[in-house]
């Protein structure tokens, strides 16, 4: 991707969200689910399970999965994808985190 | 460069471990495999319905020939690549037409030799064993062009083998040396009963009865016995047993005994040699049925990937037969003898038949014959030496109560047809358990569980799930460890978690994760919150919680709806209420623009449809009208129900309703394994329904009566009584020392039912009724406890923005 093409948007600072934990950046599109693990990476996931729309940003996050509140389906945040034997995929977003400050893409990650 | 793994056995158990080392070790070897059989793996335990016709060979394959060209893997299968030699000095294999390997390490499962009873006549043409592939092919060939066959040997495979030839047209007489069938696996009660069915459906027996010869010049004619005899027969199988398959591995020097010798690593006594399967003999044991060997796969490749820490301890297994209609189960010693009692039902006009042998009041086995929907249970209680005194009398009557819920009262996997529904919470059909099984070469429950969901919520149809498993596996599909891990992140069991906590002093999660080598960087959603329940339970003065390791709705206060909506509860004590709060209740309803007002099953106000963010607000609202959280979502004290007792009602004896609100008082707030209900009924026409409670009072003349253990929901269970007690002040302690010691010993997510059932109502009686000094320190540890757990969560978020970033967005964007 080309850097200059992505509209890079400030949702706030790292500290913002906790660790193992999530937010959500309410967009018209819907809401996404901003992601922090242990190590202080950073994803975003379109904040709706694959299997039943429900809200990954309120799952327990371990390693770089989550685990969808509802059924228990765990999804990679790298990519948004359902872990085997699941099968199903979410839309995931680029995110980057510069100075503790964390930037958000509403381009979807192909 | 990599190191080179050889693996001699193309067969179930060795691919198996190969599969496993690929999951943890992906890169790390170099591997080659022969195979004496020329194909891919394929699942033997299937080739009973192929004989059946019920199936095709490639229906049957597990890996194809493609599976080892995608992970690298060099295959040299047929006759000319049996190993013939293997040379340890130089650390290779060689093979009967010269192809030769090097090995760093090698992998033995040479799997097992049917065996061939020693008579004239054993080697015609005619005389097949039943064991692969090409035996399957003889015999569907046979069937097309003969009409009689007989089966030598009346266990499992003879059986399995008769049936399908019989499906095949032929007519079909089982030869057996006892008299009675499947002799290791049946008592003669039960082997009678699976003869007549059997016999209904056509096949012949004639037993006992010694094969002395087989019959014939160039093609076999006929079996003849001790007694002078003969049947004739133009096909003629033996299937009298396997016996593991050592040749190659004795002319190598390597120890055998009855197989080859192997140690709880799988290791056999060279060190550079590993075997699996029904080849090895571990702790004098060899095993037939795939759940050990695959149990020994995963062991054998955690080694081989040089993890060094998981350890093979032996399996106990049971048994079923996987002939169509005919429901059979076995485990254990069915035996018995003079240290053993019996208990028996029989129905011989149903075709039913359950017997059940106790030792020390623990089962020690079972034979079922007719109604086996209950074998695994029958086989847990086993496994886990659960005392069965406590519900003795019900015991035959098996796991299901009165009232069970969510898959229609099906107890018989093979009435249902393919449409019909087994699991009610995951809508989950018959035939779509027998596809994922079939076409995703599944054996064990998990696995059946992970792939179709069926069975992995409430577990009410476990028992059926496992009878289809065993009707389309057959034996054997599953021997769990006798004490399951916490999850997969870890081996360690939930007592030995809880027991290094409280004696290392751990006081954190990473902490816990790091002492007992957690296989995951921060465990997952099932350990985590198990976890941070232990901490907090062992140490609730200084334990500090750990919000992101706990269920959303224990995180916010609030029951999560399928619509990512909340729900609020607001606390009534003891169900009793006034006009201002629901004022209060019917003003926040208005306001939040709430939809749904309903009235739970614990007399309490349940408020549905409240949008995240309004939370705090809703209940800053219900604090100012003297309302706190109702803990509808926790692990934990939920509701203590009442009747009116006697201060209204012309029966009643004493005042539940404010011992109801006492207790209420005194217990909410506290954590918990699972939820925990309780109701005070005022006199024992029981209007409160204490006794399907994990703690239920139930009033009397002479003081109160206290039942634990009771639940409604799937399993509908009714109390058992603890004691009668006459003050107050005893309700009391009995009530907190009861919760401390489930909230002490319990497993995580257990609720006080299974609880008590695993570790027998005597033993709970015994610490809280008799021991009055342990007792007293159980109520003292709760009461101290408590200090730390009544702070009303919902006040803290409403009014001291503790966890503020749980109900606002991060940012609003467009």
């Amino acid at each position: 991707m080309i850097e200059t093409m992505t509209d890079w948007i400030e949702i706030g600072t790292l500290e913002d969200i906790p660790r193992l934990g999530s937010r959500v950046v309410r967009t018209t599109q819907g809401d996404i689910a901003i992601f922090r693990t242990a190590e202080d990476e950073v994803f975003a996931l379109n904040d709706s399970c694959p299997h039943k729309g429900g809200p990954l940003s309120q799952g327990i996050v371990h390693g770089k999965r989550v685990t969808c509140p509802l059924h228990n389906w765990v999804l990679e945040l790298s990519s948004g994808t359902a872990v085997a034997p699941d099968q199903g995929h979410t839309a995931c977003f680029p995110v980057k985190v510069e100075d503790g400050m964390v930037r958000l893409s509403l381009q979807p990650q192909a | 460069m990599k190191e080179k793994l050889v693996l001699i056995g193309n067969g179930m158990a060795g691919v198996r471990t190969l599969e496993e080392l690929l999951k943890i070790a992906p890169d790390k070897y170099d591997i080659t495999v022969f195979g004496a059989e020329p194909y891919g793996n394929y699942n033997r335990i299937l080739l009973s319905p192929v004989l059946a016709g019920e199936k095709t060979i490639d229906q049957i394959m597990l890996n194809d020939k493609q599976w080892y060209a995608d992970n690298g893997i060099t295959l040299y299968c047929g006759k000319e690549k049996e190993v013939v030699q293997i040379d340890r000095r130089k650390r290779k294999v060689i093979t009967s037409d010269g192809t030769t390997a090097e090995y760093d390490f090698l992998l033995l499962a040479t799997g097992s030799n049917p065996f061939i009873v020693p008579v004239p006549g054993n080697d015609l043409p005619g005389v097949v064993t039943f064991r692969d592939i090409r035996d399957v092919d003889l015999m569907l060939e046979a069937s097309k062009q003969h009409q009689h066959a007989v089966v030598i040997g009346g266990g499992l495979l003879g059986l399995e083998a008769a049936n399908g030839l019989m499906r095949q047209g032929m007519s079909v007489t089982v030869v057996h040396i006892q008299d009675t069938l499947m002799e290791r696996q049946l008592d003669k009660a039960a082997g009678e009963l699976l003869r007549k069915s059997l016999e209904e459906r056509g096949m012949h027996f004639y037993m006992p009865a010694q094969t002395t010869a087989i019959i014939g010049e160039d093609r076999v004619r006929g079996v003849r016995f001790k007694d002078g005899s003969e049947l004739y027969a133009d096909l003629v199988v033996m299937a009298v047993g396997i016996r593991p398959n050592i040749e190659l591995a004795k002319k190598s020097g390597i120890h055998c005994e009855r197989g080859i010798v192997a140690n709880d690593t799988l290791q056999t006594y060279d060190p550079r040699v590993y075997a699996v399967g029904e080849c090895v003999q571990h702790r004098g044991q060899a095993y037939g049925l795939v759940a050990p060997l695959f149990e020994q796969a995963k062991v054998c490749a955690n080694h081989l990937a040089h993890l060094g820490y998981a350890r093979y301890q032996g399996s106990m297994t049971s048994t079923k037969l996987k002939v169509t209609g005919i429901d059979l189960f076995s485990a254990g010693d069915f035996t018995g003898d003079e240290t053993t009692e019996e208990i028996v039902i029989k129905d011989a006009a149903r075709g039913m038949y359950k017997k059940i042998v106790l030792k020390d009041n623990r089962i020690h086995g079972a034979v079922m014959y007719g109604d086996t929907v209950d074998g695994a249970w029958y086989f847990q209680l086993m496994r886990d030496g659960t005392d069965v005194s406590a519900f003795r009398d019900h015991l035959m009557f098996g796991e299901s109560h009165l009232g069970d819920a969510g898959h229609g009262g099906q107890n018989k996997a093979a009435s249902m047809s393919d449409s019909m529904e087994v699991c009610g919470c995951n809508g989950v059909c018959k035939g779509a358990i027998v596809k994922a099984i079939t076409d995703k070469g599944l054996f064990t429950l998990d696995e059946v569980r992970t792939h179709t969901k069926a069975s992995s919520s409430c577990g009410s149809c476990t028992g059926l799930v496992e009878q289809i498993m065993s009707s389309v596996l057959g034996g054997g599909y599953s021997a769990a460890p006798k004490e399951k891990p916490v999850c997969k992140c870890t081996d360690h069991t939930h007592d030995e978690v809880r027991k290094v906590i409280r004696q290392q002093h751990l006081l954190s999660i990473p902490d816990v994760m790091h002492y007992l080598e957690w296989r995951t960087p921060n465990g997952c959603h099932s350990c985590r919150p198990a976890l941070n329940y232990y901490l907090l339970c062992a140490w609730p003065a200084e334990y500090k919680d750990d919000a992101q390791s706990r269920f959303i709705n224990e995180r916010v206060h609030a029951n999560i709806q399928k619509d990512g909506t909340y729900s609020v509860v607001p606390r009534m004590w003891g169900g009793v209420t006034t006009p201002d709060e629901l004022r209060t209740i019917a003003d926040v309803a208005d306001k939040y623009k709430i939809p749904t007002v309903k009235v739970t099953g614990g007399q309490r106000i349940d408020l549905l449809g409240v949008k995240k963010e309004d939370l705090p607000d809703v209940w800053r609202d219900l604090n100012k009208g003297g309302m706190v959280s109702g803990h509808a979502y926790a692990k934990g004290l939920r509701t203590v129900k009442t009747c009116v007792g006697k201060e209204w009602c012309r029966f009643g004896t004493q005042d539940s309703t404010a011992m109801g609100i006492q207790l209420e008082k005194r217990t909410w707030g506290s954590w918990m394994p699972h939820k925990f209900k309780m109701a005070v009924s005022g006199c024992p026409r029981n209007c409160a329904e204490a006794t399907i409670k994990d703690f239920g009072i139930v009033a009397v003349e002479s003081g109160w009566e206290l039942h634990v253990g009771g639940n409604g929901g799937v399993k509908v269970r009714a109390t058992d009584l603890l004691c009668k007690v006459t003050t107050d002040a005893e309700v009391e302690e009995y009530c907190y020392a009861f919760i401390q010691l489930y909230r002490e010993e319990a497993y995580y997510l257990d609720r006080t039912a299974p609880w008590i059932e695993r570790v027998g109502l005597e033993y709970v009686k015994q610490r809280i009724v008799e021991d009055a000094e342990g007792r007293k320190a159980l109520c003292e540890r709760f009461v101290e406890s408590q200090k730390y757990a009544q702070i009303d969560p919902w006040e803290e978020r409403a009014s001291h923005d503790v966890e503020r970033h749980e109900f606002v967005p991060l940012k609003l964007v467009g």
